[in-house]
């Protein structure tokens, strides 16, 4: 893992002194709210329906022990006793009091931790791969970059003032699980012909109200280039992003109204101007960070784990976990385990201080010292010995972490909706529950495979709902929540937007129509195919005449 | 009216505001510097500047600095408006004057010019400020140098953390 130095401690510290000396403005009534919120949303403080909430940055995903016992500790200290992992791979506390968020953010740094751009319109978080420097798919270790790009972008002297908020995501395998193509920019490493390294560069993706794939605007852009490059995109943006509606001031409205070409012509032009070398990084600079990320100290291990198979054979929750949240590993006998914060009828994404004590724990003493979270709001161990699996099951198993539903029916994503959030216009945490609930049974959905359910409690998608397979937006008629599904979405490598099924439904019945579209799947799919294939495959219609079926 | 502060060297102290920012309805004055705004510049700034006098531009944010190229070496002054302080189009503005065409006349933050932003505009080549908060320039000086390191090149000219770290 990046491991501050001296710099960047003081880098965080000068933050956090900042900040505790707008707080003690506002507490002081020295500066009133309109123009306190500017300055607590650049350090992730929300103001939301019953309290603050405070957004912390976990940089592209990665954990280290200690920095998870510390968010732990504050969501007992501050919080209610949980914390909230989000689709961004961050994780927000939800009862935070404004008096406290100075000693919370000493807290995070001290753990070289921050909440430093995780809200206003700047760039945000880096998104990465929770597999990274654990699986084999993987051209380059994508952290390294994206590391890179969290420093290049720290307090950014002109681009934190953007039209809108602006969200990058780098990934190295082909297999895409960070939704680089639903990023404002997304990255992918790949190996050119002669062997160098560069990145497919895609620019305009996103969701919200007007959710686009986004367009390939580079190919190839060798990787030294990075930086001069995102600063030639974030320039055009910033010059020319629309700021007269907030609705369509995200750089994917640019990209869609110039199109793709044009608007990498512009970009191109851009960065021909830039004195690139000084903006991108010395090789000696991108050496010492990618340093950080060398290979652990993995053991010599055969590929199979005796021990593992035999109690897998005595124990089948545990052979059902192997089969769905273990995940091979690039070193022999180690694997990547995937824990699931989806437990029917539990919140999505949220965790207990005592599960995330258990987590780090986990971390240190199984997976090397590293911990992840995913953007489908799981977290991840991505390097555990075979061996220690069952070991790692039953410690998970008694914390209530065990649940064995990786990409399933149940592993719901779903934003915190109306039951927090202040934009919401329905509940989203319920209906989750309701289907999770209803999908109970660990064998019907691994009959099931593959669905991964999406679900937003308003039209700014922050659950992703335009992209599930099967995707569930609620909406407010006339004072009554609504939900709206649609068929088809993908975020991944194969990304594409679902189409809309047919009217809202109430949310009593929501899970239900859930039910009716999985049997119609399991009645039309053929060999291997995913709830998804078998869509693409038959198109709209079966579905939809199921679940509105009795209307006719 | 804001009163004005600018950089020197690595203080700030208030200044004088020699210039009048004359308003596309008012006439131009006798004598004296002004401020035009760009397209007024553009059809009348040759001729005072011919007469010698110092002229700046007022540039609103959805106006090119490319369009200013030509004429910048006889520019003394360029104010840059904040319409609202959420607008950064400013920011690129006052980079590209600085690192692409090297302007070393005054660039001046006008508008809604906020001290908790102090650091972006000196960063970005701003060395004078018309703040709307009514920050003193001691206020003003510290927000701007809050802080000790920075991990961009700008028109500042500040070694980055990765120039730091090697030296």
């Amino acid at each position: 893992m990046y491991r501050y130095d001296a710099i960047d401690k003081a880098f965080v510290a000068d933050r956090t002194a900042e900040f505790a000396g707008q707080v003690a403005r506002r507490l002081s009534g020295e500066i009133t709210e309109d123009q306190f919120k500017p300055l607590r949303l650049m350090n992730g403080l929300y103001l939301q329906l019953h309290a603050y909430m405070l957004r912390v940055a976990v940089p592209y995903g990665t954990l280290s022990p200690v920095q998870l016992r510390q968010l732990a500790s504050i969501a007992r200290t501050y919080d209610k006793g949980y914390g909230h992992f989000t689709t961004r791979q961050n994780i927000q506390f939800h009862w935070i009091k404004l008096a406290d968020t100075p000693a919370i953010l000493n807290e995070l740094a001290e753990v070289e931790m921050h909440a430093l751009q995780t809200s206003g319109n700047c760039i945000r978080n880096i998104t990465s791969d929770p597999r990274a420097g654990a699986t084999a798919e993987e051209v380059d270790d994508p952290r390294v970059w994206s590391e890179v790009i969290r420093q290049w972008s720290a307090i950014h002297p002109e681009f934190s003032f953007l039209p809108r908020k602006f969200k990058i995501a780098v990934t190295a395998a082909p297999k895409d699980r960070t939704a680089a193509k639903l990023h404002d920019i997304g990255l992918i490493l790949r190996r050119a012909r002669d062997g160098s390294l560069g990145f497919e560069v895609i620019a305009g993706g996103g969701m919200g109200r007007t959710p686009y794939v986004g367009p390939t605007i580079r190919q190839h852009l060798p990787v030294g280039s990075l930086l001069s490059y995102l600063e030639a995109i974030l320039r055009v943006y910033n010059r020319h992003g629309r700021r007269d509606n907030i609705y369509k001031a995200r750089i994917k409205i640019l990209v869609a109204q110039l199109g793709a070409e044009e608007f990498a012509r512009q970009v191109e032009a851009e960065w021909e101007q830039i004195d690139q070398p000084s903006v991108d990084l010395p090789d000696t600079e991108l050496a010492r960070v990618r340093g950080f990320f060398d290979t652990p100290a993995f053991v010599s291990l055969p590929p199979k784990s005796e021990a593992f198979e035999a109690a897998k054979a005595a124990d089948p929750a545990l052979a059902r976990f192997a089969r769905n949240n273990v995940h091979p590993h690039k070193q022999p006998g180690y694997a990547i385990v995937d824990i699931s914060l989806k437990a029917p009828g539990e919140t999505p994404g949220d965790a207990t201080a005592e599960q995330m004590d258990v987590v780090a724990d986990l971390g240190e003493r199984y997976s090397l010292g590293e911990i992840r979270v995913t953007h489908e709001q799981n977290l991840v161990l991505p390097h555990v010995r075979l061996d220690d699996v069952a070991a790692v099951f039953a410690a998970l198993k008694a914390a209530g972490l065990a649940t064995a539903n990786i990409n399933l029916v149940s592993d719901i994503i779903a934003c915190p909706g109306l039951d927090y959030c202040a934009l919401a216009n329905a509940r989203a945490i319920p209906i989750a529950q309701d289907i999770a609930l209803k999908f109970a049974e660990p064998e019907k959905a691994e009959l099931i495979g593959e669905l991964k359910i999406k679900i937003s409690g308003c039209i700014n998608a922050c659950g992703h709902h335009h992209v599930g397979h099967i995707g569930i937006l609620g909406v407010d008629k006339k004072g009554e929540e609504f939900y709206q599904l649609t068929l088809g979405g993908s975020a991944a490598e194969d990304a594409e937007v679902g189409k809309i099924l047919g009217p809202g439904l109430p949310a009593n019945k929501v899970a239900d129509a859930v039910d009716q579209l999985v049997d119609v799947y399991l009645r039309e799919r053929k060999d291997g195919e995913r709830f998804l294939d078998t869509y693409r495959r038959t198109g709209l219609t079966p579905f939809k005449e199921a679940v509105y079926a009795e209307a006719h | 009216m804001p009163k004005l502060i600018k950089l020197v060297g690595q203080t700030a102290e208030w200044a004088d505001d020699s210039y009048l920012l004359v308003a596309d309805e008012d006439p131009i004055p006798g004598q004296g510097d002004v401020v035009l705004p760009l397209a007024r510049f553009q059809a009348e700034g040759g001729a005072l500047l011919d007469e010698g006098r110092s002229v700046g531009v007022f540039l609103q944010a959805d106006q090119a600095v490319e369009d200013l190229a030509y004429d910048l070496p006889r520019l003394s002054l360029v104010a840059v408006n904040f319409a609202k302080f959420r607008d950064g189009r400013g920011f690129t503005s006052a980079r590209l004057l600085r690192e692409r065409f090297g302007f070393g006349g005054e660039i001046r933050a006008v508008g809604e010019v906020l001290r908790e932003q102090a650091s972006f505009f000196v960063r970005c080549g701003f060395d004078a400020f018309e703040p709307s908060d009514g920050s003193t320039p001691q206020e003003w000086l510290a927000a701007a140098h809050r802080f000790r390191h920075v991990y961009q090149r700008a028109a500042d000219n500040r070694p980055p953390a990765y120039v730091e770290r090697n030296g």
